[in-house]
């Protein structure tokens, strides 16, 4: 099958202008511009069943259809914080197959009446922002992008704007203070950015992966989106896998696709033919899934990895197979997030440097039966009571890794 | 002296990308511009950058003390930044930091004598499929390197050497 989002793999060259284009590059954004009325583009992503990619799985088509009319100006923010320890796909889009994002945001931004639009990229990507200012230029010198676009009243510019360093600026209303100027905290919600985001102002954010759908979506159509993928999830997905596979890498597949295929078929399976013991589909904040053939053979979408009891999220598909021990694995991730909590909320902040000791403990083999329970109370304890999800999302490894597999803190805490 | 006056061309490009009335919006970019001539934020530069914002020079350090890419303290040269986050170690990169350590004959945030590289362990960076890998931070920005042997690190950290005897 033909990529839809990683196309410069069939086609080289594929990042310069003049490839992109005669590859059907911007057909889709004259046309919107010239012939379609906003609340169209918005209608047709609302009927192709996209959901946004950076983890939570929102309708982009609805969310679009929030946006506040009474307010103006509009906003529109690309979220290209991509730090979730495991992900590494919207890097690759950036990189490789620059236009269709920057077409993506600018479909959106049409759809929702923004004339200026944000790329947020985390502070690492500090050639990859350099990059794309290039290729905003092009797009400027074409035609593409600036005032009067097409003939029309419609204007748009899009700047980069890199962030310095935080894994909480991921998070949307963290990411709209940073972009503000002000430390990545996040916000109170409702109201959401889309009534109330950029300078108070309403706002769009979506994930890069997310804006690299639309093009094909308004070239191809809602229908032709929806063939691919499953009922609950459409169209496919850029699943990065990492951990003890033979070939790490982005595979781009349709949602559906099961694990077993994606480790196995296309990744050649597990380092050594080892056993796989435990997956985590969502990166370091996801719940550890215990592998058994049935998992395996378990088709990833959004809700039958719910099934599984976990997330699929931004779809970072961490393989661990039967060399690793599970106290290991949350030492790390909670390493992960002591380290990048924002320090707003107090369950968070004060849990995770507590559970950090628990864990530093519990892996060193000099703690005890007692600390394994209070680890567990801890992170119980401060499930459901943060602002944002990092609060949440660093309780996932270590509540279920207790429960899921008490035979790795026996062990640990006997050692 | 004020980055308006040591960068004129810059600090205007990059006031330029946010409405007049939020131009703090400015100020990450602005914080990068005055790393870029020592590899640390200066005392007088936050200053500057809290004038030319209209903002309290509490509020710039809040923002230099939040965000780990900029920094307070004098280091080497370059920043040798590895990441050490669950799916780099699933590689190996734990093991490859404690040789390159043994290498360099330092500590993890220890610098080397020369003062040419400040070894640090840092957060996930988007490379998960490509570890051991580190980025380094420097006077020419932020560079990655990916599927690193120590080998191959001390080679680099040569070349680097060799570029700062030339640059003297």
């Amino acid at each position: 099958m033909a990529y839809v989002l990683l196309r410069h793999r069939d086609i080289p060259n594929f990042d310069r202008l003049d490839v992109y284009k005669k590859n059907g590059g911007f057909a889709a954004w004259k046309k919107a511009v010239t012939k379609m009325e906003p609340a169209e583009v918005t209608n047709i992503v609302k009927d192709s069943g996209l959901r946004g990619r950076g983890g939570a799985g929102f309708p982009t088509g609805m969310k679009w259809s929030f946006i506040d009319k009474n307010n103006w100006p509009h906003y529109v923010v690309a979220n290209a914080d991509e730090s979730e320890p495991g992900t590494f796909k919207d890097r690759e889009i950036m990189e490789s197959n620059p236009f269709q994002f920057l077409e993506g945001v600018a479909l959106g931004s049409y759809a929702v009446g923004a004339n200026v639009a944000y790329v947020y990229l985390r502070g690492e990507f500090w050639q990859l922002a350099a990059f794309l200012d290039q290729k905003i230029a092009d797009m400027e010198k074409a035609g593409y992008l600036g005032d009067n676009l097409f003939g029309t009243e419609y204007s748009l510019k899009i700047y980069t704007h890199l962030g310095a360093g935080a894994y909480i600026c991921g998070e949307e209303t963290a990411l709209l203070e940073s972009l503000e100027g002000k430390r990545g905290q996040p916000r109170v919600r409702p109201p959401f950015p889309p009534a109330y985001g950029l300078y108070g102002k309403p706002t769009i954010i979506n994930n890069v992966e997310t804006f690299a759908n639309v093009p094909m979506i308004l070239a191809n159509g809602a229908d032709w989106y929806k063939s691919l993928g499953t009922m609950d999830s459409a169209g496919v997905k850029v699943f990065s896998l990492s951990g003890r596979v033979r070939k790490p890498g982005n595979y781009e597949l349709p949602f559906g696709t099961t694990f077993r295929q994606l480790i196995y078929e296309h990744a050649g399976g597990v380092q050594e033919g080892r056993p796989v013991k435990a997956i985590m589909p969502a990166g370091a904040s996801s719940s550890l899934i215990v592998v058994d053939d049935k998992v395996l053979d378990t088709p990833m979408d959004y809700a039958t990895v719910r099934t599984l009891g976990a997330d699929l999220g931004s779809a970072s598909v961490i393989v661990l197979d039967d060399t690793v021990d599970i106290d290991w694995v949350i030492n790390k991730t909670i390493h992960f997030f002591k380290h990048e909590s924002c320090g707003k909320c107090t369950p968070c902040r004060e849990g995770n440097y507590w559970m950090k000791h628990l864990t530093s403990r519990i892996h060193s083999g000099t703690g005890s039966k007692d600390d394994v329970d209070l680890l567990l109370n801890v992170a119980k304890q401060m499930q459901n009571k943060c602002l944002c999800a990092l609060g949440e999302f660093s309780t996932m490894a270590v509540v279920t890794g207790i429960e899921r597999f008490p035979q790795d803190f026996k062990k640990a805490v006997k050692a | 002296m004020s980055l308006e006056n040591t960068h004129p061309k810059e600090v205007k490009q990059i006031l330029s990308k946010y409405p007049p009335e939020h131009k703090r919006s400015a100020v990450m970019p602005l914080l990068y511009l005055a790393q870029r001539e020592e590899g640390f934020i200066t005392k007088s530069a936050m200053q500057d950058i809290a004038q030319m914002l209209e903002i309290t020079e509490t509020e710039v350090a809040s923002i230099v003390g939040f965000y780990t890419l900029y920094h307070d303290q004098k280091a080497g040269k370059y920043r040798m930044q590895v990441c050490t986050d669950l799916p780099c170690a699933l590689r190996g990169a734990d093991e490859f930091l404690d040789n390159l350590c043994s290498n360099l004959g330092i500590k993890v945030g220890e610098t080397t004598a020369d003062g040419l590289v400040t070894l640090e362990s840092v957060m996930c960076l988007a490379a998960c499929d490509k570890a051991p890998m580190f980025q380094t931070q420097g006077p020419d920005g932020i560079k990655y390197h990916e599927l690193m042997t120590v080998d191959r690190t001390m080679e680099l950290i040569e070349a680097l050497k060799q570029a700062d005897r030339e640059e003297k």
